[in-house]
């Protein structure tokens, strides 16, 4: 996987699912809403000023809450890079690893970027490049990687699917 | 070395001795989606080109999020999920009006202990009350379950909770789960299992074990899990005829624990979770006073007949205060019928209670109770996430049925233990 770049938003501990998309928004087939109000109840300035590429950074337990997928679908169609946090809630590490979204763990990196640093995300050495120092990441197991790598569990399944026709 | 209950369930189904922090693939028992997950699980099942579900009998699929729909957009999505439910010939569909999926399930019978389940909603751990290996996933993982039959779990390490005692009067199960979220912490299980255990969880009712396993997922818990034992049994049998014997093993003695935790539930008082968070716990007697525009009662953590009892136990003779919207939903159509038949909504209404249809409610902030800006609400629900309810200028505070309800009548976060009789 390419190693990216990306300027840094940063949020703090325990950021839920219904502060990264309000449950009043879910019920639409128009999926490019919820990127326009994502973090909308600690930043309603967010979506306005989040540009493609750009990278998420928090700290512990980012994702908690609701199985929403929807969560992971807003960060993505605000074209948000890469998530980077201490750690993240289980079930929203599987829906961004199953929806292609690039998710990081990374012990010490809350403390170590601010707002606004452009920070490098490179999985295949292990690490997460800062304007102060190198952090090592937590190694993602190489059968997420061949879901993440493929765009998604979708097209994981449909791969694998044409293999044993094959 | 023995095997933690998590780990026994997990290795039964793959036939070897797993231990945590593997990976296994397992044969899903039971796999649940509602109307706010079905949208993206349909959709997922299409864009795999997927025509026929793996296993369709042992799907359910159950309406609760929007009853009846709120707008155009949710009538559209559960159109287009019940159009599909049908194509995919769904075994079991509940549609609006038959409850909260996770009161649903076990109301109907397709729980038994020892089962590996998904549902498409993070409190589906509430099922681990049964013995059942339970837990939430996104859409897409649970299209793909649907599809092949089988998903991927990291086996989890375990924390034991030991609960002995009784409960104190106007104490209950919702106090003690509000007592361990405080303690363990909003990440302090994250891909865990939580695994209860000792003789106050045994004493408790299937309805006060499913309240703590409801709440398990707001520690980041993968699973909460009791095992089960013959009230378990008596529940079971009144709802489905069970064959086989039962898988009714708990956690080894001599397994490997992560940590244990201890809980008396004697010394136990009323708790309550300020804002924003269900960690940010108090005693009763530190938020006493607060006053309050709406109490709730009901979701999928206290929706329950024991709870809408206590509720009029409580209000019986009474009035909700002028100052409070009280908003009472039974968490499904069995629990509002008897209710009916108790006298229990005949008490609630009089006393000035809104009751709705049995669904999830105001609990995801759609409808039914919505918040407006600096409202205060207190509520029975599982979560007070800042904008949950509705406005994020709104305030939430969670709290036991006993709470609620003496909050609604005096129109401010009230200690219950004032309300003895």
């Amino acid at each position: 996987m390419k190693a990216i770049s990306g300027r840094v938003w940063k949020f703090g501990d325990n950021i839920d699912t219904d502060v990264i998309i309000a449950g009043k928004y879910l019920r639409t087939t128009d999926w490019s809403t919820w990127a326009k109000h994502l973090m909308e109840s600690l930043d309603p300035e967010f979506s306005s000023r989040v540009k493609p590429g750009d990278i998420i950074v928090a700290g512990e337990n980012f994702g908690c809450g609701s199985s929403r997928e929807q969560a992971v679908l807003a960060i993505k169609m605000a074209g948000i890079g890469a998530v980077v946090a201490e750690s993240f809630a289980r079930i929203f590490f599987r829906n961004a690893i199953n929806r292609g979204l690039l998710v990081v763990q990374c012990k010490g990196i809350a403390k170590s970027v601010e707002n606004g640093d452009v920070i490098t995300i490179d999985v295949n050495k292990g690490e997460v490049l800062t304007p102060r120092g190198i952090l090592k990441i937590q190694p993602i197991p190489s059968f997420l990687m061949e879901i993440l790598e493929a765009g998604g569990l979708v097209e994981y399944y449909k791969r694998k699917m044409r293999k044993e026709v094959v | 070395m023995g095997l933690t209950l998590a780990e026994k369930i997990l290795s039964r189904k793959v036939g070897r001795r797993v231990s945590a922090g593997e990976f296994v693939e397992v044969d899903i028992d039971l796999a649940y989606f509602h109307d706010g997950s079905g949208p993206l699980v349909i959709k997922a099942l299409e864009d795999m080109g997927v025509d026929k579900l793996a296993n369709p009998d042992k799907v359910v699929v159950v309406f609760d999020h929007s009853v009846p729909p709120h707008s155009d957009q949710a009538a559209t999505l559960q159109r287009l999920v019940r159009n599909a439910v049908k194509k995919f010939n769904v075994r079991y569909f509940y549609d609006l009006g038959e409850g909260v999926c996770h009161q649903v399930i076990p109301e109907k019978g397709h729980v038994l202990p020892g089962q590996v389940i998904v549902g498409a909603d993070s409190h589906t751990c509430t099922l681990g009350a049964f013995g059942a290996f339970a837990t939430g996933v996104g859409a897409t993982d649970l299209a793909y379950a649907l599809a092949t039959g089988k998903l991927w779990f990291r086996v989890p390490e375990t924390i034991l909770v030991r609960v002995n005692g009784s409960f104190a009067p106007m104490v209950s199960a919702k106090d003690l789960a509000l007592k361990i979220v405080g303690e363990i912490g909003v990440n302090g299980a994250i891909y865990k299992s939580i695994e209860l255990t000792g003789r106050g969880v045994s004493k408790m009712s299937i309805a006060s074990r499913m309240t703590i396993a409801n709440m398990a997922v707001e520690m980041g818990a993968k699973v909460g899990l009791i095992a089960a034992d013959q009230e378990t049994i008596r529940y079971l049998k009144a709802k489905a005829s069970l064959g086989e014997a039962l898988f009714m093993e708990g956690g080894d003695a001599d397994a490997s624990y992560e940590d244990v935790r201890f809980f008396d539930l004697s010394s136990l008082e009323p708790q309550v979770a300020l804002p924003h968070s269900p960690g940010n716990v108090k005693p009763i007697e530190e938020v006493e006073g607060v006053e309050i525009d709406e109490a709730f009662l009901g979701s999928c953590t206290n929706g329950r007949l024991e709870d809408l009892l206590v509720a009029a136990e409580i209000m019986r003779g009474r009035k909700v205060h002028e100052n409070v919207r009280f908003v009472v939903v039974p968490a499904s159509k069995e629990v509002y019928l008897k209710a009916l038949e108790m006298g229990i909504i005949k008490i609630l209404l009089e006393a000035g209670a809104l009751i709705g249809v049995p669904g999830c409610g105001p609990c995801l902030g759609a409808h039914m109770g919505v918040l407006g800006e600096d409202e205060v609400a207190i509520s029975t629900s599982n979560r007070n996430f800042l904008g949950r309810m509705g406005s994020p200028k709104a305030k939430i505070y969670l709290a036991s049925p006993q709470t609620v309800t003496a909050s609604a009548i005096e129109g401010r976060i009230t200690d219950p233990r004032r309300f003895m009789r």
